[in-house]
């Protein structure tokens, strides 16, 4: 599903370049669930906003689903982000003044579903993880563990390839977040690949594989 | 193309849930703001030109009407009068008109107390005019304006009417030529043609028009007597239509009647003075020069408003970018918050104009010395107002959200 291909990041500030990918190559497969760990300032995250197509790497290719994401264009890479990719972020990123149904309506509107269409796979999304009642609720209304939920439902409304999540429990208490990791195990029951990063080594035990990341090289 | 539709369909539904859950207070404010802006755009030009605009209704109305005629270059007078006469007799569209005799003559009070003859004597010099007083009272209702006393009445004779400009207690210029201490009741010396006859003054005559105010009334009667004139050829004969016809209309027809080589005839606008057209350009030049300052402050009001805006936000900027929202969805629904900035203060203002100020300033024209000026707020002009205040909003709002849109997807979402 993903193959990263020796990637490098450097990032230059003046005449200080900072390195922070040193040739990092790995494979995920389909319907994998993987998370990515390491201290701070390892480069975990960064590695995951390569793989997702967030930033360029500076050398390598990154193939998604048999196309070499690398080499899109701009456009390109926005559309194929819209089309196979969801991200659930650390702090939940959801559009303040919009509801909840209205923040999962966003992608499929954008994908060109009509307003109907979208209205009902996003209200069947908050049902599957039973914030139907939240609805009409704005993200300010709703508590932390609800909006990283609702988050997830943006994320996989429109039935992504791969769904990336940045530290998705960093930010929620331990009830909250073993809610947001039991909605992964679902998904992930359902074929759905996932690529987590996370410092939090409790809630990797339901996934296939822990790639390590020390150093901007993955060493386990 | 469905690609746009799709950009257009998202960028209206983020753009509009923007405005309906953004904070009233500041919403109000930029609404308040562009109201403004709207109407230092059309009021200021407006108010300039309606001095000008004030002052030529008037003109229209108590001096040429809409079409007037005049003793042609070379002539004493409009030749074959009473055919021009019955021709606008038998004119359906005229509704009124007013023949006048002229004549340069002097006015002098006081004569009989004048004790040194090495004194000046107190008179004027002035356009002597001998009216019929039921025409020039339908057309011009010209009795409104007399200040003191009143007016000729067609069964007296011996009477004058002077208007206040050529008496020094109404004039703040030019005292030396002016009449002093003129009452209505006192006699004065009219000669005309050398031609001297004692007149009572009946009344004074105060309007804004020079042709009005700088002349002195006489009966037609009196006047044809006293200058000893032959005929009854007039020297102005002022004429209203009904406005089913155009000006240049009744003055084609005038002219196909052949009367062209016995008056020289001018619409209204024609017979305006050069200079005040050109006033009335400078005005509008004036204005508009006022009302592209407002633009500006305006244009700038709606950069830093939607340049905060797409600051504060571009965090959810880059994250929509992230998940795949095109960047034109995201430009347009800043463009419609910026258009409805200036829509909604377009559409109030424009409210405000027509059912206010318009309104306001016809009853109650600002008293300048030389018109009533009123508001002139013609449609088309406010139109065209509109649509430059909508494409310059446009243009502010569009250059911050672009230049925020441009940002790397992850430096905003990172807020780097």
């Amino acid at each position: 599903m993903i193959k990263a291909n020796n990637i490098t990041k450097t990032f230059k500030n003046g005449p200080v370049e900072t390195a922070v990918l040193k040739g990092i190559t790995l494979e995920i497969k389909s319907g994998e669930f993987v998370a990515i760990m390491g201290k701070s300032g390892a480069g975990k995250s960064t590695l995951m906003y390569q793989m997702s197509l967030l930033d360029h790497p500076t050398t390598g290719s990154i193939v998604i689903d048999g196309i070499d994401a690398t080499a899109l264009d701009t456009n390109a890479r926005t559309e194929f982000r819209l089309t196979k990719l969801g991200y659930i972020f650390q702090d939940y990123a959801l559009l303040p003044e919009l509801t909840a149904l209205e923040n999962i309506m966003v992608p499929l509107l954008m994908q060109g579903k009509s307003d109907e269409e979208a209205k009902s796979i996003a209200f069947e999304s908050l049902k599957k993880i039973d914030l139907v009642h939240r609805a009409d609720n704005l993200p300010s209304q709703m508590s932390g563990g609800e909006q990283q939920r609702v988050s997830i439902a943006r994320a996989v409304a429109h039935d992504p390839k791969i769904l990336f999540a940045d530290e998705p429990t960093a930010n929620l208490d331990n009830v909250s977040s073993q809610a947001v990791i039991d909605i992964f195990r679902s998904l992930h029951k359902q074929g759905q690949t996932i690529v987590m990063v996370t410092h939090e080594k409790e809630y990797t035990v339901h996934c296939d594989r822990i790639i390590h990341i020390s150093d901007g090289q993955v060493v386990a | 193309m469905s690609n746009f539709r799709t950009s257009l369909k998202l960028g209206i539904f983020l753009g509009v849930r923007q405005l309906k859950r953004a904070n009233r207070s500041t919403t109000g404010l930029i609404i308040f703001i562009m109201t403004l802006t709207f109407l230092n755009l059309v009021v200021v030009s407006g108010i300039l030109v309606g001095l000008i605009v004030g002052g030529n209704i008037a003109n229209r109305s108590q001096y040429t009407g809409d079409v007037i005629l005049t003793t042609p270059y070379g002539k004493n007078d409009i030749t074959n009068s009473q055919d021009i006469i019955a021709t606008l007799q038998a004119n359906p569209h005229v509704t009124g008109y007013s023949e006048r005799f002229i004549q340069g003559g002097t006015i002098e009070a006081n004569y009989k107390t004048r004790t040194n003859f090495n004194d000046l004597p107190n008179q004027t010099s002035t356009q002597i005019t001998g009216i019929d007083v039921g025409h020039e009272q339908d057309f011009s209702n010209i009795s409104k304006y007399v200040t003191e006393g009143s007016f000729l009445d067609p069964t007296q004779s011996g009477y004058i009417v002077i208007g206040a400009n050529l008496l020094e207690r109404y004039s703040t210029f030019d005292t030396g030529t002016l009449l002093k201490g003129v009452y209505p009741g006192d006699t004065v010396k009219v000669t005309i043609n050398g031609a001297t006859q004692e007149f009572i003054v009946k009344g004074i005559l105060k309007s804004k028009v020079g042709e009005v105010s700088l002349r002195a009334f006489i009966t037609e009667n009196d006047f044809l007597r006293v200058a000893g004139r032959p005929s009854l050829d007039a020297n102005e004969i002022s004429i209203k239509h009904d406005a089913t016809v155009s000006d240049d209309q009744l003055k084609q027809t005038l002219v196909a009647s052949g009367f062209s080589d016995d008056a020289k005839i001018q619409t209204a606008t024609e017979a305006i003075p050069d200079f005040l057209n050109q006033i009335k350009l400078a005005f509008g030049v004036l204005g508009n020069m006022i009302g592209a300052i407002g633009i500006v402050v305006a244009s700038i009001t709606i950069f830093i408003v939607i340049f905060i805006n797409a600051v504060t936000r571009k965090k959810y900027i880059g994250i929509l970018k992230g998940i795949g929202v095109a960047p034109m969805a995201i430009q347009i629904s800043y463009l419609l918050q910026s258009l409805f900035y200036a829509a909604s203060g377009s559409i109030l203002g424009t409210a405000i104009l027509y059912g206010l100020l318009v309104p306001f300033f016809n009853a109650h024209p600002v008293n300048f010395p030389f018109s009533d000026g009123i508001l002139v707020a013609d449609p088309l002009g406010t139109f065209v107002r509109v649509i430059i205040l909508l494409v310059v909003t446009l243009i502010a709002g569009y250059i911050p959200a672009r230049m925020i849109i441009k940002k790397n997807t992850l430096d905003s979402i990172l807020g780097r």
